[in-house]
């Protein structure tokens, strides 16, 4: 309620002018926080890329990042992820999306089961994954149990490199796919009921339904869905390092080697500069790409 | 419409529905499956014996039963002290993010004031930021002060990282406590902060509580900045991910399965709000 100028103000009103410091005062400590803990050191990790060299600035760091025998590997693996897992949560989400919407009876219970990955964290989600694709696991077993093997595959060893990657889009796709389901979700209960009478009055399918109704009004909620999946999909690491150690390396493994096992702090933030500018390039292209209109992105 | 066509049209579309429940329900069971089998088989394999992991082929059913691997799991070293840090670290983060940022969503929640939405908008992208980028900076920083591989600096980058979300759903819990009844209590001769301490607070504890639990969790999953800010004072994420390479096979099923708990109690607590979260913000 905007505080109108004028003498007859109402009570409540009176009360909210007089305390016009108010909001500021209880904003105050997120604002500090915010600035000393993401702003500066955002800030800093750049300025950090560039001081390999003591007492000047330059692309030293940088120069060493993309000559690390795992830098291609890593920035491929990093791309690969993201543009093979992203889709897959998307559809699987949708489907559960849909389905939970039709409100059909016990619907409240599959929302609950589908929504119980969003808690796990990824190195979780890759042990329990590492549990069912490790030689002696559990899809080996079932294999074997089925007839359909006599020796165990070698799901987890990077000779077969697109198993491997095939486990970890797996893991993520299992793991992720809730959050957004939740976004979807929230989306898909903006649109007013009288939308889907009409289609159905009319006469639509389903499928049309989907197509014609659904998905265009879903839009902005397609959108934050990726955006969110796409940061999180560059900071994968985790996951991977569960399932496949060393021999799957991504960006966010090689920032956390180079600071934890090499104790370089300039080439780490290197990387993380270099995720950091990956994923604000895709959430460019995502906003342009998709044309919103400022109105949504405030939604 | 005939009158002969009616009852034939009725049949069909009866006929229909039985299908697309058919179908319907057949996704739903597929998908609960794909969710939920990994998780039965975690725990089956974290409550076999020990060496049952190298088994071939092994029995998807719990067969024989045995607390023999968490056991080893929870007795070896390092898994208790690294226990207690990531609860002292996730109940850290619940009091300093809620402490900072509840505040700033009750100011979202009750007032219109110049730069609202640049506020909201700031809060909203600083989600962006990978926490890969802000650990390497505040390690060194920490290591400067004195809080480098200490509980304390963990749990401020945790508070630093969930204190976004914090905002946005404690700014949505307020929102929904009435600020007609705050207006009446000060109508009625208290102070703005005694109403919002015998009228809001208390409506508003459920959110809250929600909000508390994002921040715990969120703290006992994380594992970047835990293993990056620490050596000795580490938490159970980062405990795990540093031994993984010289863990034998039952222990990482143990320890997933001992990381999953948490989590399983989380969206029956959460229902309500999860749309709060990550739905469109207000």
């Amino acid at each position: 309620m905007a505080v109108r100028a004028g003498r007859a103000l109402p009570f409540p009103a009176r009360i909210a002018r007089s305390e016009a410091a108010l909001p500021l005062g209880l904003l105050a400590p997120t604002i500090v926080f915010l600035t000393l803990l993401i702003l500066i050191p955002v800030a800093q990790a750049i300025l950090l890329s560039f001081q390999a060299v003591p007492g000047t600035l330059g692309f030293e760091a940088y120069r060493r990042m993309v000559t690390d025998v795992a830098f291609a590997d890593s920035l491929r693996n990093t791309l690969l992820l993201l543009i093979l897992v992203v889709p897959v949560q998307l559809v699987l989400a949708l489907a559960m999306a849909l389905l939970i919407h039709s409100r059909f009876p016990g619907h409240g219970v599959f929302l609950y089961i589908f929504a119980l990955p969003l808690a796990i964290s990824d190195l979780a989600a890759g042990i329990v994954w590492l549990s069912i694709f490790a030689d002696t696991g559990y899809l080996n077993s079932a294999l074997n149990g089925l007839g359909l093997t006599t020796d165990p595959i070698n799901f987890l060893s990077y000779e077969n490199l697109h198993l491997l990657l095939g486990t970890v889009i797996v893991a993520e796709s299992w793991r992720a796919t809730a959050i957004v389901l939740v976004i979807l979700l929230a989306g898909l209960q903006l649109i007013p009921r009288e939308y889907f009478e009409a289609a159905d009055l009319f006469g639509a399918s389903r499928f049309k339904r989907t197509m014609l109704i659904v998905l265009p009004m879903l839009r902005p909620s397609l959108q934050s869905a990726l955006i969110i999946r796409t940061i999180f999909a560059f900071q994968t690491f985790a996951v991977v390092l569960a399932l496949a150690g060393r021999q799957l390396p991504v960006l966010s493994y090689q920032a956390y080697d180079w600071y934890y096992n090499n104790r370089n702090e300039f080439i780490a933030a290197a990387f993380a500069a270099l995720i950091l500018l990956m994923t604000m390039t895709v959430v460019f292209f995502y906003l342009r790409l998709l044309r919103v209109k400022d109105a949504e992105i405030q939604r | 419409m005939t009158a002969a066509s009616a009852p034939a049209k009725r049949a069909s579309l009866t006929r229909r529905t039985v299908i697309d429940r058919v179908l319907l329900y057949g996704a739903a069971i597929f998908l609960a499956a794909w969710t939920l089998v990994p998780i039965y088989l975690i725990a089956v394999a974290a409550f076999s014996e020990s060496l049952a992991v190298y088994d071939f082929p092994k029995s998807l059913l719990p067969t024989q039963f045995s607390t023999d691997t968490m056991s080893f799991f929870v007795n070896s070293t390092g898994v208790l002290p690294s226990v207690k840090n990531s609860i002292i670290v996730a109940l850290g983060t619940i009091v300093l993010s809620l402490a900072i940022g509840a505040p700033a969503g009750y100011a979202l929640a009750r007032f219109r004031f110049p730069g609202r939405d640049m506020f909201h908008l700031a809060v909203l992208s600083s989600k962006m930021f990978p926490i890969a980028i802000l650990s390497i900076p505040l390690a060194v920083a920490f290591i400067g002060i004195g809080l480098y591989d200490t509980l304390l600096g963990v749990v401020i980058i945790h508070s630093a990282m969930v204190l976004p979300f914090v905002v946005i759903v404690t700014a949505g819990v307020f929102y929904s406590v009435s600020r007609e009844l705050e207006e009446a209590a000060m109508t009625l001769g208290t102070s703005r902060f005694g109403a919002f301490m015998r009228v809001a607070l208390p409506l508003a504890l459920p959110g809250l509580a929600a909000a508390a639990i994002f921040a715990f969790v969120s703290s006992w999953n994380e594992v970047f900045a835990a293993t990056i800010l620490t050596v000795r004072e580490r938490t159970l994420p980062a405990h795990i991910l540093a031994t993984l390479n010289q863990s034998p096979l039952y222990f990482k099923f143990a320890g997933g399965f001992f990381m999953i708990i948490p989590s399983l109690f989380f969206i029956f607590f959460m229902r309500k709000y999860l749309f709060n979260l990550w739905g469109p913000g207000r």
